[in-house]
C-alpha cells in the first residue's frame, strides 16, 4: 500500500515510531510484522545515531542499545528486505547517517526495499531543497517535514507547499518523550486546522494513550507514537504479545 | 577583516558550516541571523561591549616577550596573555559580548555548555554581572577532571547540570545543551563557547574573539612570522589568526589534541583524521565510524577533547591558508611544566599544546612567534601535578 493511500481511507492515522535493533539487533523482524497483524497504518524506523539532538532520553537510550547490539544503515535495510509488510514504512533518522551511507545510495536503498519516505529532522526545508529534491524524485521518496507551535505561518505553507506526503506537526517545543500534556496543543492543532493545508497532518510527541490519539485525531490526519510504545517495549517479555496490547489499547 | 574568508549568506566556508538543525529550532535561529551583526554593530552595544572588555575583563592583554623561552630555542618568542583575561581564559571576550547580545533580543534565561569549565566559568561570571539566570551543561568525566571550575561556577550562581549520557564530555555536554534550547525556545539563549555550531554562531563567536589579533596587530613592533594556537573547536585559535588570515606572509599554524598518538584510538586530531560530515547542527570535519556515528574523542585536556572543529577551521586547512598539527598529551604536559619553570607561567593544558609544538618548528633568530596562551593553568594543578610525581619514578 503507499503512503498517501492511507490518508484517503482513514482518518484516524496510526503511525508507531520504533528504533531499529531495539531492544535486540534482530528485532524489526518480530516487530514489523505485530505492527502490520495489529492495525497500525504507518510504521517509521529510527536509524539509531550517536548524538540525536532532537531526542529525549528514551529514544536516546534505544539508539545507544541498538548501537552496542551493532545496528548499522545497512542491516536496517537487509532486515526490511527480509521481512515483507505492506504497510507503509519510512525512516526517520539524522542526516550525517544518510550523508555517510551516501544520499543516492540511501534513496535508491529506501527505493529498494519499499521504504516510502523519510523522516531527517536536522535537514533543514532550504538544504533539501537546494540540493536534495531530483534525488528523491528519483526514488519516489518522499521527505517529510516538521513544523512545530513556534514555526511560523509562512513557513508551515512553504513547508506545505513542497511536501508530497503528510506533515508532522510536533505538539510541543520539545525534545521527544517529555512529560508534556498533548492537550496543551489545542490552540496550536486548532490553528494548523483551520490553515486548511493541502497535505495531511499527522501530530507527534505526548501522545501516551488512548485518549491522547482520540484527542489528535479532533485536529489532524491521525497520530504518531515513539517513546511509550518504546517504554511498553522495554519492560516487554513477548514482544508480539506487548505490540498486540499496545496497539489494542490505543485503539480502543 | 578578512573578506576572503567570511561564511556565505547561508552560512557556509566553502563547503563547511551552515545550519543543519531540526525545525524546533529554526525560529531561534533566525532571530539570531537575522539580527546578531545589527546589534553587534551598533555604537550601543560596541560602547558597552568595550567598556567591560576594558575595565570588567583586563583588556588589551599584554603582549609579552618571553626571554628564557625564546633563548631555550633561538627564535623570539611572544605570548598574547589571554590567561590574564578576568576568569583566566578568553571565553570571557564571547561570553561577555553574548549576554549582551541576550540582552538586547530580550532573552531571560542564559544556557550553555562547557568541556574544562573556562566557557562555563566565564558564562556564569557574565550572568552574575548581569542578574541573569544561568545553566551549565558538563560532562560528568568533565566535572570529575575539572573540579576547581566547577566551585567557581557554582560560587557564582550557575545551575550546574552534569550529563551522563555519550562519552560524558564536550559532545555530549552540547547535546543536552541543544536539547535544553529546543525545550526552551521562547525565554533562552544559548551561548555556545566556541566557534561551533549552525549558522550564525561560528562566524558570531569569530567576530567576538577577533580582538585578540586585533591587538596583536596594535601591539607588534615587528611582524610576526608565526602565529601559534591550540585548537579544540576553534576559538581562541581563530581570535588569534583573524586579522592575519589576508597577510599570507604571517605562517599560522594551529595545533591539535593527538591524545596517545594520531595512530591511536584514543586521539582528539580532528583534521588529522575526521571527515566531512555533520555534528551539533554543522557541516565540518568529524571524527566518525565508516556509518557516521561519532567517535569518542580523548585528550587529556578537557577543551581540546572534541570530535569536530569550527567550520572554518576545516576550510582553513582545506585551502591550505592555516597549517594544521598535533600533539600528544606527554608533549603538552612537557611543554607546561617547561613555561612554568622558565616564565613563571603556568598554562592551561590546551595552551601548552601550542606551545609544545614550539619543538617541533625550525627556529631561527630572524623569526618572530606568538603563541596565544589562550588560558591559565589553575584548573588543571592536579593532572598537572600528577605527571610531576609519575615523572619521578
Amino acid at each position: 500500500m503507499k503512503l498517501n493511500e492511507v490518508f484517503g481511507a482513514n482518518q484516524r492515522v496510526l503511525n508507531i515510531y520504533i528504533s531499529a535493533g531495539y531492544p535486540k539487533l534482530e528485532s524489526l523482524g518480530t516487530i514489523l510484522p505485530a505492527l502490520e497483524a495489529s492495525g497500525v497504518d504507518i510504521i517509521e524506523i529510527g536509524i539509531p545515531y550517536s548524538d540525536p539532538i532532537a531526542d529525549g532520553p528514551t529514544i536516546q537510550r534505544s539508539n545507544s542499545i541498538a548501537l552496542e547490539n551493532g545496528i548499522t544503515v545497512d542491516t536496517i535495510f537487509d532486515q526490511i528486505s527480509a521481512c515483507p509488510v505492506k504497510t507503509p514504512l519510512i525512516l526517520m533518522g539524522y542526516f550525517n547517517t544518510v550523508l555517510q551511507f551516501g544520499v543516492e545510495a540511501f534513496c535508491k536503498r529506501c527505493h529498494d526495499v519499499g521504504v516510502s519516505g523519510v523522516i531527517l529532522p536536522d535537514l533543514p526545508l532550504d538544504l533539501y531543497l537546494n540540493r536534495y529534491v531530483p534525488i528523491f524524485k528519483k526514488y519516489a521518496l518522499h521527505n517529510i517535514c516538521l513544523i512545530t507551535p513556534e514555526t511560523s505561518e509562512e513557513r508551515i505553507r512553504q513547508i506545505d507547499l513542497h511536501s508530497s506526503s503528510f506533515i508532522y506537526a510536533v505538539s510541543s517545543s520539545s525534545t521527544t518523550g517529555k512529560n508534556k500534556s498533548v492537550k496543551d496543543a489545542a490552540d496550536y492543532l486548532q490553528r494548523i486546522q483551520s490553515m486548511q493545508l493541502s497535505s495531511p497532518l499527522m501530530v507527534g510527541f505526548n501522545i501516551k494513550t488512548s485518549d491522547d490519539f482520540d484527542f489528535v485525531c479532533d485536529y489532524a490526519a491521525g497520530g504518531i507514537i515513539g517513546s511509550a510504545f518504546l517504554l511498553a517495549l522495554e519492560k516487554s517479555k513477548d514482544i508480539k504479545e506487548t505490540t498486540h496490547q499496545f496497539i489494542k489499547a490505543i485503539r480502543s | 577583516m578578512s573578506t576572503l574568508y567570511q561564511a556565505s549568506e547561508s552560512g557556509f566556508y566553502g563547503e563547511y558550516g551552515g545550519a543543519f538543525i531540526p525545525e524546533m529550532l529554526y525560529p531561534n535561529i533566525e532571530q539570531l541571523k537575522s539580527q546578531y551583526l545589527n546589534i553587534i554593530q551598533s555604537d550601543d552595544f560596541q560602547q558597552e561591549f568595550i567598556q567591560l572588555l576594558k575595565h570588567y575583563v583586563g583588556r588589551p592583554t599584554p603582549l609579552y616577550n618571553a626571554t628564557r623561552l625564546s633563548a631555550e630555542y633561538g627564535s623570539t618568542i611572544f605570548l598574547k596573555r589571554e590567561d590574564l583575561c578576568h576568569t583566566g581564559a578568553h571565553k570571557i571576550n564571547n561570553a561577555i559580548g553574548q549576554v549582551l547580545l541576550a540582552e538586547k533580543l530580550g532573552k531571560t534565561r542564559i544556557i550553555a555548555e562547557t568541556g574544562a569549565g573556562q566557557h562555563g566559568v566565564a558564562t556564569a561570571t557574565a550572568c552574575a554581572l548581569r542578574g541573569l539566570p544561568c545553566i551549565i551543561y558538563m560532562g560528568a568525566k568533565d566535572i570529575d577532571r575539572q573540579r576547581p571550575n566547577v566551585s567557581r561556577m557554582q560560587m557564582l550562581g550557575a545551575e550546574i547540570v552534569s550529563v551522563e549520557s555519550g562519552s560524558k564530555t564536550l559532545k555530549d555536554a552540547t547535546n543536552e545543551a541543544i536539547r535544553d534550547w529546543i525545550n526552551n525556545p521562547v525565554d533562552t539563549h544559548y551561548i555556545i563557547g566556541s566557534v561551533v555550531g549552525p549558522h550564525p554562531y561560528p562566524e558570531m563567536v569569530t567576530l567576538l574573539q577577533a580582538i585578540i589579533s586585533k591587538e596583536i596587530q596594535e601591539q607588534a613592533k615587528k611582524k610576526p612570522t608565526h602565529i601559534i594556537a591550540c585548537v579544540g573547536g576553534g576559538s581562541n585559535a581563530i581570535g588569534a589568526f583573524y586579522h592575519y588570515l589576508d597577510d599570507e606572509e604571517v605562517q599560522l599554524i594551529g595545533v591539535e589534541a593527538a591524545g596517545h598518538g594520531i595512530d591511536t584510538s584514543m586521539t582528539a586530531a580532528t583534521l588529522a583524521l575526521g571527515t566531512p560530515g555533520v555534528l551539533h547542527a554543522s557541516m565540518t570535519r568529524v571524527m566518525q565510524t565508516i556509518d557516521g556515528q561519532v567517535i569518542e574523542p580523548h585528550s587529556i585536556s578537557a577543551g581540546l577533547d572534541y570530535p569536530g572543529i569550527g567550520p572554518l577551521h576545516a576550510h582553513l586547512s582545506d585551502t591550505g591558508r592555516v597549517l594544521y598539527h598535533s600533539v600528544t598529551d606527554q608533549e603538552a604536559m612537557k611543554a607546561a611544566h617547561q613555561l612554568s619553570r622558565l616564565e613563571g607561567i603556568i598554562p592551561a593544558l590546551e595552551s601548552a599544546h601550542a606551545l609544545a609544538y614550539l619543538n617541533n618548528m625550525d627556529h631561527n633568530s630572524g623569526q618572530t612567534i606568538i603563541i596565544n596562551l589562550s588560558g591559565r593553568g589553575d584548573k588543571d594543578l592536579a593532572t598537572l601535578t600528577n605527571g610531576i610525581s609519575d615523572e619521578t619514578e
